[in-house]
């Protein structure tokens, strides 16, 4: 065991202090310590994106980055996109249009659908079946994921043009 | 009651009762990262259990040293087979009457084998203090390949040294398990001794793995204060499950809860008992905490339930035109080091002998031998039945290989030897009798929607522009039609360990109208709590928004066989049925005399009962809940609730026509599925929607294992696929688009006419992926090639055929 090291992070818009061995998984600190579940374990060899979080404007896959790696940053969930009483377009999409069936892998695609369409908001079938490759689905077979993603895309878009 | 009234119509709407494309009540947890699976559970003071696992294939066990880790601060336990032996848990009873080593008791048959258990506080500690522990090997001959095992001096199981028959019969070799035999072995030969055209070929399924999302796991914990035991894990049969735990403890069974939470996908993986959860009883025994074991991915594959792994030695026999005679089909079936196949007691193959497939073939004969060999233990039905979607992948490729040796579009020739409409209840040569089917109906109407002569026209012509050289791409077109067999089944021949392979569901009215149904099967993504909520709202006429579904818990949930091989919704989902059956009929009672009638004089009519002939004098199934509760009614028990535990009186037979078209690099290996079209006939529909993405799910867990997955070891037994680096599992780049159909034939004998349909896309999605790739050489007399259709293999197709010039 190494030594611990003080840890800050910003976790869904709350300031987190903790002691965590350097060596740690970020995925681990957010399970394990900040009992924040949404993000799951498929691999933990960066294969399967089921623990894609956002960090700083980023996707990451929280298996491949070591606690000590994300000391300062802020980071965001599945669990800090949206409030039971108000969800996301995208968490509609996927039910609306059955992306999910399971459910393990959801949090990870939607959590990387939302930046995909932050940096990219009108993107075509290929983009996002591109955009979200980093993300595996064992049940679904992708198509109403993409389906999902692209529906939400669609309706985002309808939201800012109207909103301007 | 025909009133065809718009209000009438609004009624039905609001049940969302069967054929609503319904959304799915699950997904409002799923979607805010509010599932519960089995590696969210956290308990007071739990500790965490991880192995140490054998780097060889097949070695002595000649010391194991634990002190350094024991020593390492916060690990708290490391058990050993020596520490398990006094309570007679260093082995355990396999689901196929074999037993399996939970820790490695002086030997290892596989790498990945489990050796010693470490229980520590955190899994770091736990992880750290696995690579304390020291493990002395002498490595003995590795077996690899189930005909060479079949000859070898090299004894795998010692342990079975001198046992000469095992559960399913006789054993004629040392690394021999079964022989299992079905038909008639004479009169095949003799047809195809006779036989004007006969087709031969070796037709290797190889092995693969499930390899759901989510790992298996579980938490164990053992509360000492009043001698329960509560076990939470990734349990596709949690009541069996129970039983288990309570044969191999000895902890009466009214003392152990089994919960299945949320599953993250189980495809046959998660039916098996694993040595992890019982080291983690008895690590929570033994420390009286709670310990969580959940394997990491690696470890899940190379561990825990392969699937496949069949070598099928088919022969068809036929006229000149084309109607088939008879078929041979012999299998050595590698099960690896122990013989851990889940399937019914009574079939150690499974229900393989489904293998003459759609067609109507006279005489028929299948021979199974089971082989150990130095290979993970599993066997499990990986998205199919048990090994249904070998024997369709056997007779599907044996369907082509003959049509190539007729010189025979393979379509005609399924086509005129389909079992007709006419035919069914059918009785099959090796002894299934196939509820219902039209087939005719669906090959007819997949081979339009796909303009299948057009198809043909256009593969000719790139043949001609290939030979021209003008391109480097063939094109291939994937014919399949597969029957599956599903919904095991009847008590009289199915059972598991024993117990017969009914399942139950109770139903509990609330006095305001809304109700709870839990059943004995569990989600696993299926979307149960969405779908059986649809065949009851039909059933009671309560709308499905108001009935809740729970699934999982011993202690609640009535007892159940569970969830794999398409069964819930044939065989829980008739307990459904025939429970809300039981419903209406006290509802009719208490509605004949609320109204002041005879029973007899009411009638159901969606929601409520009426009086016949007078429609306008009715009560609703909510006023009715509440009466049974608030009225003293003559004759009745107040309540209204009823439990149905269904024995299926046959399996059902779901069936559908696959087509795709498919562009192969000739040069490079590469494939590009252009089109795939799939239709399927799981008799009556519940959940449109659900279905489709069933289809979807299982369409591409077949175009991974055609194209790419697999569990491959090289000669010292080593693990080749131990990461998702080298397992292939597709992304949503490389996954074909789909495009769905479907005929309806109602199975006869459900009480709703549902047949299942979840794995039929992997069973009939297999043959239609690998049929594609030989379709592409075949005007190049390609006759053969195994799975998986990687690049690398097809190129060396290509240049076995000396196509690369
Ligand atoms: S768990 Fe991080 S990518 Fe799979
Ligand atoms: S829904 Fe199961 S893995 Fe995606």
């Amino acid at each position: 065991m190494s030594k611990k090291m003080q840890i800050t992070l910003t976790v869904n818009g709350e300031a987190q202090d903790l002691l965590a061995e350097p060596r740690e998984l970020l995925i681990h600190v957010l399970r394990e310590r900040l009992n924040i579940t949404g993000p799951h374990i498929g691999c933990e060899t960066s294969h399967c994106g089921a623990c894609t979080v956002t960090m700083d404007g980023k996707s990451v896959k929280s298996c491949t980055v070591f606690v000590a790696q994300a000391n300062g940053a802020s980071i965001t969930t599945i669990e800090g996109i949206s409030t039971p009483d108000s969800l996301h377009v995208l968490q509609n999409a996927f039910r609306e249009h059955h992306g999910l069936q399971c459910g393990f892998c959801t949090p990870g695609m939607i959590t990387r659908a939302i930046q995909l369409l932050e940096d990219n908001p009108n993107p075509t079938e290929e983009e996002v079946r591109f955009g979200m490759a980093g993300n595996l689905c064992r049940c679904t077979g992708y198509q109403n994921i993409v389906k999902s993603v692209l529906a939400a895309a669609t309706e985002m878009s309808a939201a800012r043009e109207a909103a301007e | 009651m025909n009133d065809l009234s718009p209000e009438r119509d609004n009624r039905i709407a609001n049940l969302k009762g069967l054929g609503c494309s319904r959304k799915r009540v699950e997904d409002v947890r799923f979607t805010q990262g509010k599932g519960n699976y089995v590696d969210d559970i956290k308990m007071a003071g739990m500790l965490h259990g991880d192995f140490v696992r054998s780097p060889y294939a097949h070695a002595r066990v000649v010391s194991i040293n634990t002190d350094a880790a024991m020593a390492l601060d916060g690990v708290i336990a490391v058990l050993t087979a020596k520490d398990l032996e006094p309570l007679g848990l260093h082995w355990m009873p396999t689901l196929a009457g074999d037993k399996q080593m939970v820790l490695a008791d002086g030997k290892v048959l596989f790498q990945g084998q489990e050796v010693a258990y470490v229980v520590a506080r955190d899994r770091y500690v736990a992880a750290d203090a696995v690579e304390l522990v020291e493990v002395e090997y002498e490595e003995l001959p590795v077996l690899v390949d189930p005909f060479m095992a079949l000859e070898s001096d090299t004894v795998l199981r010692e342990d079975l040294a001198g046992q000469t028959s095992g559960a399913h019969g006789e054993r004629r070799h040392p690394n021999h398990i079964f022989l299992w035999e079905e038909g008639d072995k004479a009169a095949t030969e003799a047809v195809l001794a006779e036989a004007e055209v006969v087709a031969e070929e070796m037709i290797y399924y190889h092995r693969t793995h499930p390899c759901p999302l989510e790992t298996c796991g579980c938490v164990a914990s053992m509360d000492k204060v009043n001698g329960k035991l509560t076990l939470y894990g990734t349990f596709q049969a949690p009541h069996v499950v129970r039983t288990v735990a309570s044969l191999l403890s000895g902890i009466e069974e009214h003392n152990i809860r089994v919960v299945s939470p949320d599953i993250g996908g189980g495809f046959g993986n998660k039916v098996g008992v694993y040595p992890g959860y019982v080291c983690s009883i008895v690590a929570s025994i033994v420390t009286g905490k709670p310990v969580k074991w959940v394997e990491d991915r690696m470890e899940n594959l190379m561990a825990t339930a392969f699937a496949r792994d069949y070598w099928m030695k088919g022969r068809i026999s036929a006229t000149k035109e084309g109607k088939i005679t008879g078929l041979h089909c012999h299998v050595t079936a590698d099960h690896g080091a122990f013989d851990a196949c889940a399937d019914p007691t009574k079939f150690p193959a499974g229900f393989f002998h489904i293998c003459t497939g759609s067609y109507d073939i006279p005489v028929a004969y299948v021979g199974v031998d089971g082989v150990y060999t130095n290979k993970a233990p599993g066997g499990v039905a990986y998205r199919c039945s048990f090994r249904v979607t070998e024997a369709a992948y056997f007779i599907e490729r044996m369907i082509e290989r003959l049509a190539q040796e007729l010189n025979m579009d393979s379509a005609e020739l399924r086509r005129i030897n389909f079992i007709r409409k006419d035919q069914f209840p059918y009785h099959s040569a090796l002894g299934w009798e196939y509820d219902s089917g039209d087939y005719h109906t669906a090959w007819d109407k997949a081979l339009a929607a796909v303009g299948y002569d057009t198809l043909r026209a256009e593969q000719a012509e790139r043949v001609e522009a290939f030979r021209r050289g003008e391109t480097r791409k063939l094109m291939g077109i994937g014919l399949s039609f597969f029957t599956e067999i599903v919904g095991a089944g009847p008590v009289k021949n199915c059972d598991i360990l024993g117990m017969g392979m009914f399942d139950s569901c109770e139903i509990r009215i609330h006095p305001t109208g809304s109700a709870i149904a839990r059943l004995g099967t569990i989600s696993q993504g299926q979307g149960h709590a969405t779908t059986f909520a649809q065949i009851l709202a039909s059933e009671i006429g309560i709308p499905a928004d108001s009935i809740t579904i729970e699934e999982g818990d011993t202690d609640t949930a009535p007892y159940g066989l569970g969830t794999y091989g398409s069964r819930s919704t044939p065989v829980a989902g008739a307990a459904t049925a025939l429970a809300g059956r039981k419903i209406r009929a006290k509802a009719q009672m208490i509605a004949a005399y609320l109204l002041e009638v005879h029973d007899n004089d009411v009638e159901f009519d969606v929601d409520r009962f009426v009086i016949k002939g007078a429609p306008e004098r009715f009560k609703t199934m909510k006023e009715i809940a509440y009466a049974a509760y608030n009225q003293a009614i003559p004759g009745l028990e107040p309540g209204l609730e009823a439990v149905s535990y269904y024995d299926p009186p046959n399996m059902t037979y779901p069936f559908g026509a696959y087509i795709c078209m498919m562009d192969v690099d000739v040069d490079t290996g590469e494939t590009e599925v252009r089109q795939v079209y799939a239709l399927d006939d799981c008799g009556t529909r519940i959940n449109p929607m659900v279905i489709e993405g069933q289809v979807h799910g299982g369409l591409t867990e077949a175009f991974a294992i055609v194209m790419g997955q697999e569990i491959a070891y090289d000669e010292m037994g080593n693990c080749k696929t131990g990461t998702l680096m080298d397992f292939f599992l597709p992304t949503a780049v490389e996954t074909p688009h789909y495009t769905t159909d479907f005929t309806e034939t109602p199975s006869p004998h459900h009480p709703i006419g549902a047949k299942g349909v979840g794995e039929s896309p992997n069973v009939g999605g297999v043959p239609m992926f690998s049929n594609a790739v030989h379709d592409a050489f075949r005007a190049f007399g390609l006759k053969q090639s195994h799975m998986p259709h990687d690049h690398w293999r097809i190129w060396r197709i290509a240049e076995g055929l000396g196509l690369h010039g």
